[in-house]
């Protein structure tokens, strides 16, 4: 029980930054490798409003989403667009180069040591018979989960939602009926890494300690999630988040701590080997 | 005159798809290229969409040059199209998909009475407006091609063989939709591998072969040519 607790809390920022992935991949089939950093910029970006500014938790896990939304976009803007009709591979690997231009230069800036999360909040805990469960965990589960539904009204009911769906289906045809692609696409990578900053702020807050490479594994693991939802589907990334989390407490539960990277890239090869297109994904039909 | 293409050449990297060709569109035509595969039509709808962009010549529409704009921009001065093999969005539903068809539109007294006519041209999709598009039959979801396209409210429809992969019977009827529409005033373009349909239906059409114009003439003239049967009618 104590572990679930702990798995769900973990499982909806792997949930949060699945999404990014899943929704970018979606609409431009990129693996934006650089995901996870922007997690990073999230929890920096946490760390000096918090500091410096003396912000609250709700202001700075708003700005940093912010913060992060106009990342993506600039990113999106600088490094995948001119490679828009470059073979797939070309993105891939400047994904890959985006991510260590992120890492690196905010260590060089910032340098790479790992710094304590101020505290923003007074930590509580509270028992449940034999579970005890800490405010933060409640606040994580709690705003995770709301920012997924909102993100799936905005999906859903929204025009710019229902253009980001058809352009992912078929750009071309969505251009013959107006729809701007590029905004399109800009708007995506603004939802997705709004999603990763709050992720990011809110793993400050959980783990208590943030460096500049501190995105590098929860990136892999949260793309493990979305392929093991159905890569490209929002729901499947939810789902692949949480059973990731709660696989990786289970695994420290039962002793194996220093299996638990391994048990979740385990995972991603048996999914890739039995059912690549994930839990949700259907198998792809053509239509012709 | 309501479109003009005026010595259009568009290349696929080293492939000339189209050498100069010369057409026009008057205002309430229904006009048909007609041609067999590979001789350019398609090619020649995506660059009047502004998808592909002419290695030279002009498309001029409405009085402007538009060979250099955006598709978008070309969508909102009132071209939309209905691409070939019908293109519609697999996971939105039909209402999703005809909302998409108005992106561009913020009057929502008209486009509520728009929608109100395209469920009435095409009653299917009424019934059908909340199911998946993906589960519609290939006519429905030609219908639902063409509802998404005239919902952007165009002055002129490109149509892009609207009849492939039908039923006999649905073929039939999308032609009756064609004439239809143009008798409500949207000029249309059709592009067909289908000749002797669509020439039926054409105010005047062009034979394109290999890139280039061939023929032209009013449909009933076509139909009656020679060269014209012997080559595309079958006879």
């Amino acid at each position: 029980m104590q572990q679930l607790v702990n798995g769900l809390s973990l499982g909806s920022i792997y949930a949060l930054l699945a999404l990014g992935y899943t929704m970018v991949y979606g609409i431009i089939k990129l693996i934006n490798f650089a995901h996870g950093d922007i997690y990073m910029l999230g929890a920096f970006w946490g760390y000096y409003v918090i500091n410096q500014l003396h912000f609250n938790f709700w202001l700075a896990l708003a700005s940093a989403m912010l913060f992060c939304a106009l990342v993506g976009v600039v990113i999106e803007y600088l490094a995948y667009r001119p490679l828009r009709n470059s073979p797939r591979i070309a993105a891939l690997i400047t994904a890959i180069g985006v991510s260590f231009l992120l890492e690196n230069g905010m260590a060089y800036m910032f340098s790479s040591n790992v710094r304590s999360f101020p505290q923003v909040m007074k930590v509580k805990q509270y028992h449940l018979g034999s579970v005890s469960i800490s405010n933060i965990q409640i606040l994580i589960l709690a705003v995770s989960i709301i920012l997924m539904i909102l993100l799936q009204l905005i999906v859903r009911k929204t025009k710019m939602g229902k253009a980001m769906r058809a352009v992912s289906v078929d750009p071309a045809a969505a251009q013959l009926i107006g729809i701007n692609i590029d905004r399109t696409i800009s708007f995506t990578f603004a939802l997705g890494s709004a999603m990763a900053g709050a992720a990011g702020v809110m793993i400050g807050l959980y783990y208590n300690s943030i460096d500049p490479l501190m995105g590098m594994t929860p990136g892999i693991k949260a793309f493990v999630a979305a392929v093991l939802g159905g890569i490209g589907l929002i729901p499947g990334a939810a789902i692949g988040g949480f059973v990731i989390g709660l696989l990786e407490t289970l695994m420290q539960a039962l002793g194996f701590s220093a299996f638990k990277d391994a048990a979740v890239y385990a995972v991603l090869i048996i999914i890739l080997l039995i059912r690549p297109a994930g839990i949700l994904g259907k198998k792809i039909k053509e239509k012709v | 005159m309501l479109l003009q293409v005026e010595d259009l050449s568009v290349n696929y990297g080293v492939i000339h798809a189209v050498k100069g060709v010369n057409f026009e569109v008057n205002e309430g035509e229904i006009v048909s290229l007609i041609g067999a595969n590979g001789a350019g039509k398609t090619t020649i709808l995506k660059t009047i969409s502004g998808l592909m962009r002419p290695a030279g010549g002009k498309i001029v529409y409405d009085g402007h040059e538009i060979q250099k704009f955006k598709s978008q921009k070309i969508v909102a001065g009132g071209i939309s199209q209905v691409p070939e093999g019908r293109r519609i969005f697999a996971g939105l539903t039909v209402m999703e998909n005809l909302q998409m068809g108005a992106f561009l539109r913020k009057n929502r007294d008209a486009l509520k009475k728009d929608y109100q006519e395209v469920f009435e041209r095409f009653p299917v999709l009424q019934e059908r407006k909340n199911q998946d598009a993906a589960t519609l039959s290939g006519g429905e979801q030609q219908m639902l091609a063409m509802g998404r396209a005239l919902m952007a409210k165009p002055k002129l429809l490109l149509m892009d063989e609207p009849s492939m992969g039908l039923a006999p019977i649905f073929i039939n009827e999308i032609f009756d939709i064609i004439q239809a529409i143009k008798q409500q005033g949207t000029t249309v373009l059709l592009i067909e591998q289908n000749a002797s349909k669509a020439l039926s239906i054409a105010d005047r059409g062009y034979v394109l072969a290999t890139g280039n114009i061939l023929m032209t003439g009013t449909g009933k003239e076509l139909l009656a040519n020679k060269d014209v049967q012997k080559a595309y009618l079958g006879g």
